[in-house]
């Protein structure tokens, strides 16, 4: 079976921790993945920008595009796509195919600051 | 984590909007500072055994607003509000508390804070001080030391800021969308006033001063959650985040400045490089251009280029010539000149730079860019004088240093003339 793991966090406290604390946090993070290996293997892993690097794509036959806010409190994660785009432009038409297609909720884009391919299967 | 630094961080986190809520409950600095104080060392004792709550800031703000009332109430000789063992579960006033700080107000709060910082009354580095006190929450010793004065003095100096910023009085009405949009520039401006102050540090202030950058791309960043579709504070932060990736490679062994075009490229930082290219990407789609915007834009072509030989200065001429139409300066001319030096040649700069030899006249780059493009264009006695102009202005050893070297390029080529 596969698991997507979503990592939820306050974003203004994660934002402000210096270049040595986030490089602390992320070697906690390594070494718990390394304890996660022993047992499963991983698909990709990846680290989002934060949401103020993000636009979000309204559901809707012509859909708009704004910097924020972003999904409703009361909308959940339902699934999420990874593309590879040559500019920001690109990515929104991307998510505006996608908003086409339904009528409430959205498709956030988050630029991905970080991505490591899948591990080795044992 | 298995210490309580993950409440320092959660309350830090909060600081800024719980102060400028708990200041509009109170009308007064003082008093939502130390309501803000009273509700933190209630959630040190409270959250280690309760867990931290759903909406920190909610918490802290209903906190704090009692602990704040019953305190007036206990000054006025009064009777005083049961204390928190008796209002302990927020639960039920969460939700509404939490409801209302969705809404604007609470950006306006945030704003109005760093906005009564910005005292035009106030010299700027008391306006930074006065923000990192208040906003930021750091303690008056260690912006003593980021300003590397003693403690006493900062704490006067803060003092003082806050008694007229108090006597000045705060404007609590709501203010309209051209207000907001004003305030938003001054607190802006200091923003990255700050930044610089952290920035254009250099020797052994540098390390004791960096935390000023963190703090300012920190503030940075609280704008732009507020206010998330202000194409110029997306430029402010990405501009921010360009020059602090640098940092690893601005400085030698000595502390002393490397200039860009020597740094080692390979040093720059390049997760905050792509966040803030993404910035500037998703600043353009609002065709808004603003000072912040083009000065990221020109720092962006600077870490695009692998070496300094592959920089596109006839693009960074562009975005100075905007930047001189925006906001015309002697010192963007002076800028554009260089770019203009290095794709169309030094004669059609050295044009450009001579009608600011009146307003640049004791300014230190204005003589040694002069003496570089005299240098370029064999004129060496007249690049002479500029270079020993600029030498004795110079404020930081490495600026003569710079200038020493073109110095010794000139007497290498006399020496070598002659011989």
């Amino acid at each position: 079976m596969l698991y997507a793991l979503l990592c939820y966090n306050n974003e203004a406290a994660v934002c402000g921790l210096s270049k040595e604390e986030d490089d602390a946090m992320m070697g906690r993070v390594r070494a718990a993945e390394e304890k996660i290996v022993a047992k499963s293997s991983f698909g990709p892993r990846l680290r989002l920008m934060p949401t103020t690097a993000a636009t979000f794509v309204k559901a809707g036959q012509d859909p708009m595009v704004i910097d924020g806010p972003f999904a409703e409190t009361k909308e959940q994660l339902l699934g999420f796509w990874i593309v590879d785009c040559a500019s920001l432009e690109d990515a929104i038409d991307a998510g505006r195919h996608l908003a086409r297609e339904r009528e409430f909720g959205g498709i956030e884009v988050r630029p991905i600051s970080a991505y490591l391919p899948p591990s080795e299967a044992k | 984590m298995n210490d309580l630094s993950w409440i320092d961080q959660a309350l830090s986190a909060v600081r800024p909007q719980v102060v400028g809520a708990l200041m509009r409950y109170f009308r007064d600095l003082d008093t939502a500072e130390e309501a803000f104080q009273e509700a933190c060392l209630r959630a040190l004792k409270n959250w280690p055994r309760k867990g931290p709550p759903r909406d920190p800031a909610a918490w802290l703000i209903f906190v704090g607003r009692n602990a704040g009332v019953d305190d007036i109430r206990k000054r006025s000789r009064q009777q005083a509000l049961p204390d928190e063992e008796v209002l302990s579960d927020l639960e039920d006033a969460e939700p509404s508390m939490a409801e209302r700080l969705d809404s604007a107000d609470y950006r306006d709060d945030v704003l109005r804070l760093l906005f009564i910082c910005c005292h035009p009354d106030l010299p700027s580095t008391q306006q930074i001080a006065l923000a990192l006190r208040i906003v930021s929450g750091l303690t008056v010793e260690e912006i003593a030391s980021a300003f590397l004065v003693s403690e006493a003095a900062m704490e006067q100096r803060i003092t003082r800021a806050k008694r007229k910023v108090a006597a000045a009085g705060i404007a609590f009405e709501t203010p309209s969308a051209a207000e907001r949009v004003e305030r938003i520039a001054t607190v802006a401006a200091m923003v990255y006033l700050l930044f610089n102050e952290g920035y254009s540090a250099s020797g052994g202030e540098a390390h004791i001063r960096e935390p000023l950058c963190d703090e300012a791309i920190r503030l940075g960043y609280l704008l732009l959650r507020m206010f998330p579709a202000e194409p110029e504070l997306m430029g402010l932060v990405a501009l921010m985040l360009f020059q602090h990736a640098r940092v690893p490679a601005r400085l030698d062994a000595e502390g002393e400045i490397i200039l860009l075009d020597d740094q080692d490229r390979s040093l720059w930082r390049g997760k905050l490089i792509d966040e803030a290219a993404a910035l500037i990407e998703k600043a353009a789609r609002h065709s808004r251009p603003g000072a912040y915007q083009i000065q990221a834009a020109i720092a962006y072509e600077h870490a695009k280029a692998r070496q300094a030989s592959d920089t596109d200065w006839s693009a960074i001429g562009q975005y100075y010539r905007m930047l001189e139409v925006l906001s015309p300066s002697p010192v963007v001319t002076l800028n554009r000149a260089v770019a203009v030096s290095k794709h169309e040649g030094p004669a059609a700069a050295l044009d450009l730079i001579e009608p600011l030899a009146g307003p640049l006249s004791g300014y230190f780059h204005f003589h040694g860019v002069r003496g570089a493009l005299l240098l370029e264009l064999g004129r060496d006695r007249e690049a002479r004088g500029a270079f020993e102009k600029a030498i004795s202005i110079a404020k930081t050893p490495a600026e003569a240093a710079h200038i020493r070297r073109h110095l010794d390029q000139l007497q290498l080529r006399v020496v070598g003339a002659l011989s």
